[in-house]
């Protein structure tokens, strides 16, 4: 489903550096993997490059099939609406839209029928506990209120690969589990792929697999191990 | 700020400058919109301290060491009162003055003539007697002395002959010398009073009499032993008094172009009040954290207001800098009237006046003040623990509407717009617009929110989030829209208001300008007139199938206002609608004083209504008429009253006439007259002619030279406002790049995200153009029925200048759009994918 090959990204500026080189990545669908490694490594980095947000010096990234090298960026964002799903450290729920509007976000910017979209909705925030807080507005939720929202948002269009950039690093660990729970199952309830990353290793304990992100590259083995 | 001590509200306002810098753009548009309001207040008011200074100096000049003037009708008064006044023991010494205005061949402006006695002009207004190099030609009746800005205006020098039209033949004098006349800028020509009688068909006439009292005489009781002496339309007063009376009648001129130079600073508060709102409420956080780290409620507040004042000075200073070089350029481009006609002929330059220069800094200083009060009063209100709460940004601009107040002022808005003038200016008229401003703008977040949540959610995704962001967050948007109301109801009142008035005075002119031909002796100056033996010779031109001759004379009615107007022609009750643009009129019973109609004008200054007894003092009597009719009249500010002239020729003697009117045969030709008249009448070459459609365009000519000051103040208002959306948008992309961050990571389009932008812009544009137009438009009511009327008591009909309003709302809604998208610019860009790694 994610195929990555000599992936390079290097930051030119007064202190040029290089953050990611000679990565190969493979993710089959259903998988479920966490990737950690210490700050600055590059794990956000990686994530704006499988998603299309930025470009990579060398390499290559297939998903499903495409290269996103030969994509523009309208044919990118098109890809990311459709096939992605984002779990964010901060939320980003957006505070003007109701809980029920954000997560139909997604399925607006895909043209989804308001009927359909809205039974998906209603489906999503009952899969994530918060049935009955459709009309809320998200200043009246609580973080982890919050991040379920956002997985609801994040799975909504039934994405192939959803990218969690540090979901519970703004979490207590009673909300960060069931948080974490609830993503690896909607995730695998969904049949999607996920690439969590985390700097915990009880986040990183609930994937299939832990890879581990160095200078040297993405090695197997990090929490699990 | 008592309470925060030095070091720290030092460290603070070094901090919060530094936040500050973070709106460098928006900082520097307020700073803008504030430099241009005082700019344009500050050189309204250099100009007119430079007219109306020129202007004293002049009066002060003409009398000299007087302690008391004689003035009647422009026409004079009987020489023979002279040597009654000069007789009595009081008086010191006593000038007689003939005063003509003399039309010169080929120019547009009149010469201002006075016909002195050297010898006794010599005892009060030594600056008028003449420097001659033979010093008989001071007596000579063929001589003239011409003061500095006459010799240049003329081109004149001494020896040159001037010449000078007197009826209808042209006359010519010798320049024999010069005259000082320190002080009048305007130019000024002196020569002997027998010689300017004779000369200039004065003969047996004074203009005015300059009295200088004995040393110890008691001046009160001389002024009133003299008022008693004097015929009916002469009246004596102070020199200073004639300075006031034509002052007064520039006043209201000067007065709107001061509250419209008051209005650019008034939406430049709206500026800083949008600003300050916005900034403020996006460093909420950082503003509860000082109040966390002990920064009282007080000193929160002071600081915002010596960011408040430090913007409101930068921009006042450079307001008074850039007022001083504008009213240099006006000076020397439309001159000191501001294109009025009010002070015609004086040139003169700007001087640093620091008065007024420090009325316009405070109030620069005081309107950034004001503007970031209700912002700063706000921060300091809210409870530190609810600021550093995300999301609490709506709260705090909805805490900035409140609605009572704005209820409260559009309610006395109403209730002043009933109100009278104030000493003949519209102050109350003019308060009840800041009103209906000011409660408009109060409510503008409720009737947003109102309109946006009734806007329809459709299916297009830009479009749908643009909807779904206005009715989520309305208060930003709110904010921004205070500024654009205020310039667009601003500039459509004033658009709707000057239409109307041109309107108005294209149908005047038609209606006045029934004729097919039109002949006058002279458009300036009172040496021109047609005498009855040319009148007849006009009557009897073939082609011609009638003639109306119309004399005109200028009668003192009050001595504390400018001469009135007095219209001699043919007319009664029963032709008076079809030459009159009679707005009132009744019957008058038959046997009774006879008609007179008077201007708007003369009607609302001098409280005359149709059916009342008015006495004019005319050839030296008073003589009783009745208002039959009030008329609109839009050529003379003094006021106007017309009469039969058969009656004024009875009275007065006088059979000589200023204009005709020709009605013309069937098939006669204009032109075939205009030759005809030239090759038959002697004198003819200094007759002006005129077709009614030239009259009318060069009229509308000066109409729209008038405005064209209100045009500039206009457009910078309109200015003010597209710089308040462009930085209101700027400052939201920029407080809402997480947003686009991950509407970007959730799969909107680089294109998608300029659309909702422009998609937002023209959203709360196209309300600001709807509310600000409907404002506008109640507005121009009250310039129309109440500003103008007590201003200037001009009634007017309402025109909506439809096309013009419907191209301006296009190019409004279009440039909103625009500049929406452009400030959004950094919205597309990759840095908005990176601000979402960034707490919000």
């Amino acid at each position: 489903m994610l195929r990555i090959r000599a992936l390079a990204k290097r930051y030119e500026g007064p202190r040029p550096r290089t953050v990611l080189a000679g990565i190969d990545f493979d993710l089959a669908a259903g998988e479920y993997v966490a990737v950690m490694g210490e700050s600055g490594i590059g794990k956000s980095t990686l994530l704006n490059l499988i998603a299309g947000l930025d470009r990579p010096d060398a390499g290559s990234i297939e998903l499903e099939g495409r290269d996103l090298a030969r994509l523009d960026d309208d044919a990118l964002t098109v890809l990311r609406r459709a096939r992605m799903g984002f779990v964010f450290q901060a939320f980003h729920i957006l505070p003007y839209l109701s809980v029920a509007e954000n997560v139909a976000l997604p399925l607006v910017l895909l043209g989804a029928a308001a009927g359909e979209g809205r039974a998906r909705v209603d489906a999503m925030l009952s899969e994530v506990g918060l049935n009955g807080r459709a009309a809320s507005r998200p200043s009246e939720l609580s973080g982890g209120e919050l991040q379920r929202v956002a997985i609801a948002r994040a799975l909504v269009h039934r994405p192939a690969l959803v990218l969690a950039d540090e979901p519970t690093g703004n979490l207590d660990p009673d909300s960060a589990a069931q948080v974490l729970a609830l993503l690896r199952d909607a995730v695998k309830g969904n049949n999607g792929a996920a690439i969590l990353v985390t700097h915990s290793r009880a986040a990183a304990a609930t994937a299939d697999r832990v890879y581990t992100l160095t200078a040297a590259g993405l090695r197997a083995g990090g929490a699990r191990d | 700020m008592a309470h925060v001590p030095a070091p720290r509200l030092r460290g603070t306002l070094r901090a919060t400058a530094g936040a500050l810098a973070g709106h460098k753009g928006r900082v520097l548009v307020t700073i803008v919109a504030i430099a241009l309001g005082v700019a344009l207040g500050y050189a309204v008011q250099l100009v007119n301290r430079v007219a109306v200074n020129e202007f004293g100096q002049a009066v002060q000049t003409l009398s000299g060491t007087a302690d008391l003037a004689m003035r009647g009708p422009r026409g004079g008064f009987d020489e023979h009162l002279f040597g009654e006044i000069a007789r009595l023991p009081e008086v010191a010494a006593a000038s007689p003055i003939v005063e003509v205005e003399a039309r010169i061949p080929g120019r547009d402006d009149a010469l201002r003539v006075l016909g002195l006695d050297v010898f006794r002009a010599g005892l009060i207004q030594p600056g008028l007697v003449p420097e001659a190099a033979e010093s008989l030609d001071t007596l000579r009746d063929d001589t003239i002395f011409l003061n500095a800005a006459a010799m240049d205006w003329l081109g004149a020098r001494t020896g040159d002959l001037v010449p000078m039209q007197v009826g209808t033949q042209v006359i010519r004098l010798r320049v024999a010398g010069s005259v000082p006349a320190e002080g009048h800028a305007q130019p000024l020509a002196v020569m002997d009073i027998a010689g300017a009688q004779w000369r200039l068909a004065r003969i047996g006439r004074l203009t005015r009499i300059e009295v200088r009292a004995r040393p110890g005489a008691d001046v009160a009781a001389l002024e009133r032993r003299v008022a008693a002496m004097l015929p009916p339309g002469v009246a004596v007063e102070r020199p200073a008094a004639a300075i006031e009376s034509t002052l007064r009648l520039s006043r209201a001129y000067r007065v709107n172009l001061n509250v419209l130079a008051l209005v650019a600073l008034f939406t430049g508060g709206l500026l800083v009040f949008s600003t300050q709102a916005l900034t403020v409420v996006r460093r909420r956080p950082y503003l509860a954290l000082l109040r966390v780290l002990g920064v009282t409620r007080g000193g929160l507040v002071g600081l915002l207001l010596v960011e408040a004042s430090a913007i409101g000075a930068i921009g006042a200073l450079a307001g008074l800098l850039g007022g001083y070089g504008l009213a240099q350029l006006v000076l020397e481009i439309v001159g000191p009237d501001l294109g009025s006609g009010f002070f015609r002929g004086l040139a003169a330059r700007a001087t640093f006046e620091a008065a007024p220069a420090a009325l316009f800094f405070a109030l620069g200083v005081a309107t950034a003040l004001f503007g970031s009060l209700a912002a700063a009063s706000e921060a300091a209100r809210t409870e530190p623990a609810q600021a550093l709460r995300a999301g609490d940004e709506e709260r705090a601009f909805g805490r900035l509407a409140p609605t009572a107040p704005g209820i409260g002022f559009i309610a006395l808005g109403a209730l002043l717009t009933a109100a009278p003038p104030v000493r003949g200016l519209p102050i109350f008229g003019y308060v009840a617009i800041a009103c209906l401003l000011v409660g408009t703008i109060l409510l503008i977040a409720h009737i947003a929110r109102a309109a946006f949540r009734r806007m329809p959610v459709g299916r297009n995704p830009p479009a749908r989030l643009a909807v779904l962001q206005l009715r989520g967050a309305p208060g930003q948007a709110t904010v921004s829209l205070a500024a654009i109301v205020a310039s667009v109801s601003l500039l459509v009142s004033m658009a709707i208001m000057v239409a109307s008035f041109r309107q108005s005075l294209d149908a005047w002119l038609e209606h006045v300008l029934p004729a097919d031909l039109y002949v006058r002796a002279g458009r300036t100056g009172d040496t021109a007139f047609l005498p009855p033996d040319v009148q007849q010779a006009i009557a009897a031109l073939p082609g011609v199938r009638r003639v109306e001759f119309l004399r005109s004379e200028r009668l003192l009615l009050d001595p504390e206002r400018p001469q009135i107007v007095l219209l001699a022609r043919a007319i009664d009750a029963t032709t008076a609608p079809l030459r009159l643009p009679l707005v009132r009129s009744a019957d008058l019973p038959a046997g009774g004083a006879p008609p007179a109609w008077v201007s708007e004008i003369a009607a609302d200054v001098y409280g005359l209504a149709v059916g009342q007894e008015i006495v004019l003092p005319i050839a030296g009597r008073r003589v009783r008429f009745r208002v039959a009719g009030v008329w609109r009249d839009y050529a003379r500010q003094q006021g106007a009253v017309v009469i039969e002239r058969a009656l004024y020729a009875e009275l007065t003697g006088d059979r000589d006439a200023n204009d005709a009117a020709i009605y013309l045969e069937p098939h006669a030709s204009p032109d075939a007259v205009i030759r005809a008249l030239r090759a038959r009448i002697p004198g003819a070459a200094e007759l002006e002619t005129a077709l009614p459609s030239e009259i009318r365009r060069r009229s509308l000519k000066i109409f729209d030279r008038t405005f064209a000051v209100t045009y500039a103040l206009e457009a910078a208002a309109l200015a003010i406002g597209l710089m308040s959306l462009s930085s209101s948008f700027g400052a939201l992309v920029l407080a809402r790049r997480r947003e686009f961050g991950v509407l970007r990571h959730l799969g909107l389009t680089r294109t998608q995200v300029g659309a909702m932008l422009a998609t937002e812009g023209a959203i709360v544009s196209a309300l600001g153009l709807a509310v600000g137009t409907a404002l506008g438009w109640v507005i121009s009511l009250i310039l129309i029925h109440v500003v103008n009327r007590q201003s200037f008591h001009w009634s007017m009909d309402l025109h909506v200048p439809w096309t013009s309003l419907a191209a301006f709302t296009a190019t409004m809604l279009a440039l909103a759009s625009l500049t929406a998208l452009v400030s959004g610019r950094q919205a597309m860009g990759a840095g908005v994918l990176r601000a979402v790694k960034e707490d919000w």
